[in-house]
């Protein structure tokens, strides 16, 4: 069978899964087992998706949750990727913080919703720390397992032909750590992706995913609830797939290093 | 010339008591600990916040020992853990037999990857509230919520593992006789092993990230995150960061008794996987 036959032939067989999957969801809706308001069938689901999508509020929602997202998954980036390599790098540095790293990382960053919310009050502020404190630690202990993982044969090439501690970072070391950088990357976002969305139900503000979830329930909105999933899938499953897949496909992938990651 | 100097001082250093030198990475490791409990008291006590608000160390530990000794926290404690190994279980049950079904079958493959691919890039807390609905408030729905969210890992790593086992073992096996279930015993199974201990372990961190939150969510009667949760209505802010000292302490307890010796036991004794 040629590979695109392959090919097909899975997308063929998932759409049957899908179709089973969905038919069967809407007998049981049908059937009147549960109350409808627990469980809407998927016209009604697809009619509020639709809805909301166009008066602009699930936007509005998603833009939130986003935002919150982006910034909290930035503060990590710019906080754990220096401070991984400099653990790498020097010994007194690795030192120091290893411990510290190795005793927090255990610690659930839900568990730190209500001390935040005391601390920082309900809203933008806590939520993003939140996502801070989750997606930190991720970048911070692959950049360290990358910088130390380079092959030791190419810092020596690299120094017998001649080059200066400048070259040497730019130009071995921070290529040499990129897939285990990347994956890093990857692994924080889906970090923050989980954490936004269980701060934003626990310390709710006025908008978010999150917030749309949990605030629905109060009400029995079910097939509001279900959209706003939907979005949240919808946005995970983006970039993961669209954003991290090609910035892999364009830095590691092209510099042949994939073997090196493991996801 | 140098290079005789710094034998010497390694030899040195080696002909020293071990004892020293244990005693050395202790204080390494405790160091830090000690920077970081000084700044705590040193903001605590300047009175930057309200007391309420940041509690010394002191009262911290004191409330820490109160609790202990009253056996409030040792019972929350323990309903988490139990919560957290009911959930973890069902996961692994479902997540290996899944897993190893939808690498081994190809309709099975058919079948389940769509499903899981949907399900697997929402949080899973995400289905919080929707679990709370349907199955209503307490245990029931916290466990199965913290199974449901833990299998996604654990299908994952068992369906890469059983697809990764060599196709040469394989057939070598077949051709020195052996059936199905030798196969699937003695070659399948130890050969995806290290793959699905990584699900597992995954699966297990993934639960016990969401465990907390679900506690506080669904509202059960005993727990550390209904603890923590608790607190906060009463700006007990001294019970809470004793409560998460002892998420903290369960947690890498959980990391360093658990998985690693099972990882010792199995895996690198056989050789799959360097210690």
């Amino acid at each position: 069978m040629t590979e695109n036959g392959q090919r097909n032939r899975s997308l063929y067989r998932a759409a049957i899964t899908l179709a089973c999957a969905a038919a069967f969801y809407e007998l049981m809706a049908r059937s009147g087992y549960f109350a409808p308001a627990l469980m809407p069938t998927l016209p009604t689901i697809f009619k509020t998706l639709f809805a909301t999508l166009a008066d602009g509020t699930m936007i509005e929602h998603a833009a939130y949750t986003l935002y919150r997202v982006m910034f909290g998954f930035m503060l990590a980036v710019v906080v754990g990727l220096p401070l991984g390599i400099l653990m790498a790098r020097f010994q007194r540095i690795e030192n120091f913080f290893l411990p510290l790293v190795s005793a927090l990382m255990p610690i659930p960053s839900f568990a730190l919703v209500p001390l935040f919310m005391l601390w920082f009050g309900i809203g933008n502020l806590t939520t993003i720390l939140i996502v801070f404190y989750a997606a930190t630690f991720p970048m911070l202990f692959n950049t360290w397992s990358g910088v130390r993982s380079v092959n030791p044969i190419w810092l020596r090439a690299a120094g017998a032909m001649g080059a200066d501690e400048n070259a040497m970072f730019w130009k071995v070391i921070i290529p040499g750590a990129s897939p285990f950088i990347i994956t890093g990357m990857r692994q924080s976002f889906l970090r923050a992706w989980i954490a936004v969305v269980g701060a934003e139900m626990i310390a709710a503000s006025d908008w978010g995913l999150g917030w749309v979830i949990f605030d629905a329930k109060e009400f029995l909105n079910t097939d509001l609830m279900l959209a706003a999933l939907i979005v949240i899938g919808g946005i995970g499953f983006a970039f993961e797939r669209l954003v991290f897949g090609s910035i892999e496909r364009a830095t590691v992938q092209r510099w042949g290093m994939s073997r090196v990651a493991k996801g | 010339m140098q290079d005789a100097i710094t034998t010497i001082a390694v030899t040195d250093a080696a002909a020293r008591a071990p004892g020293q030198e244990r005693w050395r990475k202790h204080a390494n490791n405790i160091f830090p600990f000690v920077v970081m409990g000084t700044l705590w008291e040193i903001v605590a006590r300047v009175g930057l916040f309200p007391r309420r608000l940041f509690p010394t160390l002191e009262e911290i530990t004191a409330t820490f020992i109160r609790l202990t000794v009253d056996g409030i926290l040792p019972h929350h404690a323990i309903e988490t853990v139990l919560r957290l190994l009911a959930g973890f279980g069902l996961a692994a049950v479902v997540g290996v037999t899944i897993g190893v079904l939808m690498g081994r079958s190809r309709r099975a493959e058919d079948i389940f990857l769509p499903l899981v691919s949907i399900g697997a890039p929402i949080p899973g807390l995400a289905y919080t509230p929707l679990f709370l609905l349907w199955f209503g408030l307490g245990d029931f729905s916290a466990i199965l919520l913290v199974g449901f969210v833990s299998s996604f890992p654990i299908i994952f790593n068992c369906w890469t593992g059983v697809k990764a086992v060599k196709e040469i073992w394989l057939r070598s096996a077949q051709s020195m006789g052996a059936d199905d279930r030798r196969i699937f015993r003695h070659v399948i199974l130890p050969g995806a092993l290290p793959y699905i201990l990584t699900g597992l372990r995954l699966g297990l961190a993934q639960a016990w990230r969401v465990l907390v939150a679900i506690e506080m969510l669904a509202a059960v009667p005993w727990g550390l995150g209904w603890m923590i949760f608790g607190a906060r209505e009463f700006l007990n802010t001294d019970v809470m960061m004793a409560g998460i000292a002892v998420i903290a302490i369960i947690g890498l307890a959980l990391e360093k008794l658990v998985f690693q010796r099972i990882e010792n036991y199995t895996v690198v004794r056989w050789g799959m996987m360097g210690a």
